[in-house]
């Protein structure tokens, strides 16, 4: 079984999952209890925040857990909003993020904000320019991704940073889901006000994720309650996933240092075996992409056909975004750069992460061309 | 061409005549300890400066670790060149074009203790300042403003070219003056306090007052963590945890109701006498600061001292909360101390405390009561924890599940 579908969701860390199943079991307790059993709770949880804070050169204090990347990017955005509507109701995003991040937009969009939508070049790539061209006085919320989970460009974020420093009143919100622990990028000092990050896409377990929030950023809280999480995020906390996450975090960002290459190599052979098949189209450009993703069209059969029929191989990749592949509509951002409806339609995206190798590339670049050679003979006929 | 050397210039220690030596040794100690991770870099101990030589390690990350150690008052990486003009002139335009940016002005300064040398200060100055000039275009001379000043010093053994001062942490060095027992509650003003003080070259011992169970285990751990930051400064930090809920529970029987503070910060400062004749220490600390809370007024702070003659050092008493603050954030102690866990000051404040307590009405309602007994109870069940600094904390059980 080859798993290439790295990008939708990861295999936790066997070390990983022996941290949930030890903190669930002898540290249970809620840590907002007074006694003991509640403080040694609030002690890892103190842990795992400062774990994560330190991998990410940010301060503690700054780390807030959620439930994962959707919920981070919905508090970011709604939070923001909510927070200083009085200042201005003006957003600016781009026409390629994330569900969670477009939806939570458009959402707000019924509620009266005024958004503007940034289209990417014909490389996938979001220009500080064109955020800067829409920059206005009235404008909280500046919200762009880092790695682009469809496409894998990287969008250069310290550059429009270094524009936003000149709007003081615009906050910066960056979803770090797709780029963590693959493509570094500097929280401290870029002027990123807001990041997500989501730890089932390194290794960690579903439902945990984190939002860095600079300190002095002033948000709304989605959820109401008991004032956890610096009253930014009510709910008992999810002690051994956040345990659970700092420990995969920890992994990865050590694997990365180790396995880069080695990934790196493995995703050189699918990039140079793809590009040999007359058949695909490579839209993940060579420059300013993560290393871990590639996007590719297979034009005049559905998507959808082409991962059964890999499928059939025992190898796992995904029609662009797990959360879009089940709608079968075509890849927003390939359409957003430019690219042809019907190549749209038909795109594939392999995602990879530090355990795979160069020789599982080579089957899957084996079996690619098998099964564009047998789709080809289906439609001959 | 890479600094190969940095030059540390001590603080006061210079003006101490005999006790030099002790001084010195002491500052060597803690640089050692700070540059531990750096294994090739060598501490030359001179009377009156110390070098200490790179060998390879890298000078950034070592200028960062220099400026927290008290007893420098500044250093400058350098380069060690023979006193020969032309050498010397290669080297100090080799170094100002590694550091010079584009339309910085610059001067030269120059030093000589070495007075066998062929150039005096003045023919120095300008004779290095005309060579840099003539190789760099568009290069100003300003003598009263400089971006850049080149610090050329011929010494007997050699000559030191250096282009940037950095400030030190000044003070003295630590463990070089006595010992004290630094009273530490927990909140934002007794680390600072004791960080002040260590500043002076004091070895500070720490004493808390733990009632359980009015006090919660997570109090206690708090003054650890802060213990743990503390101990940053000299490698080890002892901690002394008093138990003390016998004591306040006879304080609350014995003494009208708002008396009770002034009586418990007397029993507390008498208990930390005791332990401080003990370990052989010479004064008290305190994070007490002017007017800040109802124990704090000049009234206060003159019922409560008269139990002791021992010297109460109160490095905080003139400082505003803000600036207080701010060192509390610099030591990295303010996020330890705002957790939110009562600790037996605040547990059992009374509604309205005195603010102006009587003397002989704070004696007369203790005179009642028998407390020395409790308070020798309480200093035999005194237990001192030696604590280790936290960038050297040692993996506790928890660290596996990370």
């Amino acid at each position: 079984m080859i798993y290439f579908d790295n990008s939708a969701t990861t295999k936790p860390y066997r070390q990983v999952l022996d941290s949930f199943i030890k903190v669930s079991e002898e540290f249970y307790g809620n840590p907002s209890s007074l006694h003991k059993i509640g403080g040694q709770a609030e002690k890892l949880l103190q842990q795992a925040r400062s774990q994560i804070a330190r991998l990410l050169k940010v301060k503690e204090t700054e780390i807030l857990f959620t439930s994962g990347g959707t919920e981070s990017n919905n508090l970011a955005i709604k939070g923001i909003a909510a927070a200083h509507r009085q200042r201005g109701r003006h957003i600016i995003t781009t026409s390629m993020e994330h569900a969670s991040v477009h939806n939570a937009i458009v959402q707000l969009e019924s509620l009266g904000y005024d958004i503007t939508y940034v289209k990417p070049n014909s490389h996938g790539i979001i220009s500080a320019e064109s955020i800067q061209n829409e920059l206005r006085d009235d404008t909280i919320l500046v919200s762009v991704m880092h790695v682009n989970n469809e496409v894998g460009t990287i969008q250069p974020i310290e550059e429009i940073g270094m524009v936003l420093k000149s709007f003081p009143k615009a906050f910066f919100h960056v979803d770090f889901v797709q780029g963590i622990g693959k493509v570094p990028l500097n929280l401290s000092n870029s002027g990123v006000h807001l990041a997500t990050i989501s730890g089932h896409k390194f290794h960690g377990l579903k439902g945990t994720g984190a939002l860095f929030v600079k300190e002095g950023v002033l948000l709304s809280p989605l959820l109401s309650g008991g004032n956890q999480e610096g009253k930014l995020r009510s709910g008992t906390e999810n002690v051994a996933g956040m345990v659970a996450m700092a420990k995969a975090l920890r992994m990865t960002m050590e694997l990365r240092e180790e396995k880069l290459n080695q990934m790196k190599s493995a995703m050189g052979k699918l990039r140079n075996g793809i590009s040999q098949i007359k058949e695909l189209t490579i839209h993940t450009p060579e420059k300013n992409s993560a290393p871990h993703i590639l996007n590719f069209s297979i034009r005049g059969w559905k998507a959808e056909t082409f991962v059964h029929a890999l499928e059939a191989k025992n190898i796992f990749v995904s029609t662009t975004s797990a959360c879009s592949s089940r709608k079968k509509a075509a890849s927003r951002t390939l359409l957003e750069m430019g690219v042809p409806v019907a190549d749209a339609e038909s795109a594939i995206r392999v995602s990879l992460t530090y355990s795979n190798t160069e020789e599982e590339a080579e089957i899957v670049v084996k079996a690619i061309a098998e099964t564009v050679k047998q789709l080809s003979e289906v439609i001959k006929k | 061409m890479m600094y190969d050397r940095i030059l540390v210039r001590y603080g006061e220690i210079s003006t101490k005549g005999r006790n030099r030596n002790k001084f010195i040794d002491r500052l060597r100690k803690s640089v050692k300890r700070a540059l531990r991770d750096h294994p090739n870099a060598a501490i030359k101990a001179e009377r009156d400066r110390m070098f200490i030589l790179l060998n390879g390690e890298d000078s950034e990350e070592i200028n960062r670790k220099l400026k927290d150690i008290f007893g420098i008052q500044s250093f400058s990486p350098a380069v060690k060149v023979d006193k020969d003009l032309e050498k010397m002139k290669d080297a100090a335009l080799e170094l100002f074009k590694k550091i010079h940016q584009p339309e910085q002005t610059f001067k030269i300064s120059a030093k000589r203790s070495d007075k066998t040398f062929e150039l005096d200060t003045n023919e120095i100055n300008s004779e290095f300042g005309s060579h840099i000039l003539k190789n760099i275009d568009g290069l100003k001379v300003d003598v009263r403003n400089p971006d850049v000043t080149l610090q050329i010093e011929i010494r007997k053994e050699a000559a030191y070219i250096s282009a940037e001062t950095i400030k030190g942490a000044g003070g003295l060095p630590a463990a070089s003056g006595g010992k004290g027992m630094l009273m530490l509650s927990g909140g934002i003003d007794s680390p600072v306090a004791g960080y002040l003080t260590m500043k002076r070259g004091l070895e500070v011992e720490g004493v808390h007052f733990f009632s359980p169970p009015f006090t919660s285990e997570r109090a206690k751990q708090k003054v650890l963590d802060l213990s743990e930051q503390l101990a940053e400064v000299t490698g080890q930090f002892a901690l002394h945890i008093v138990p003390f809920t016998e004591i306040q529970q006879a304080i609350h029987k014995q003494i009208p109701d708002n008396y009770t503070m002034t009586t418990t910060r007397r029993m507390m400062l008498r208990i930390t006498d005791a332990l401080r004749e003990k370990e052989g220490a010479l004064a008290i600390i305190t994070g007490e600061s002017l007017g800040q809370v109802a124990s704090q007024t000049l009234e206060s702070m003159f019922a409560i001292n008269e139990v002791t003659t021992t010297p109460i050092i109160r490095p905080l008493i003139t400082m505003d909360k803000l600036e207080i603050m701010d060192i509390a954030h610099k030591i990295k102690t303010h996020d330890i101390s705002i957790r939110p866990y009562e600790d037996c000051c605040t547990v059992f404040v009374p509604s309205s405390p005195k603010t102006k307590p009587k003397l002989e009405k704070v004696q007369n309602f203790e005179s009642y009561f028998d407390f020395e007994e409790l308070i020798q109870k309480a200093v035999e069940g005194t237990e001192r924890i030696i604590i280790k600094p936290a960038s050297e904390r040692e993996e506790d059980p928890g660290d596996a599940l990370f």
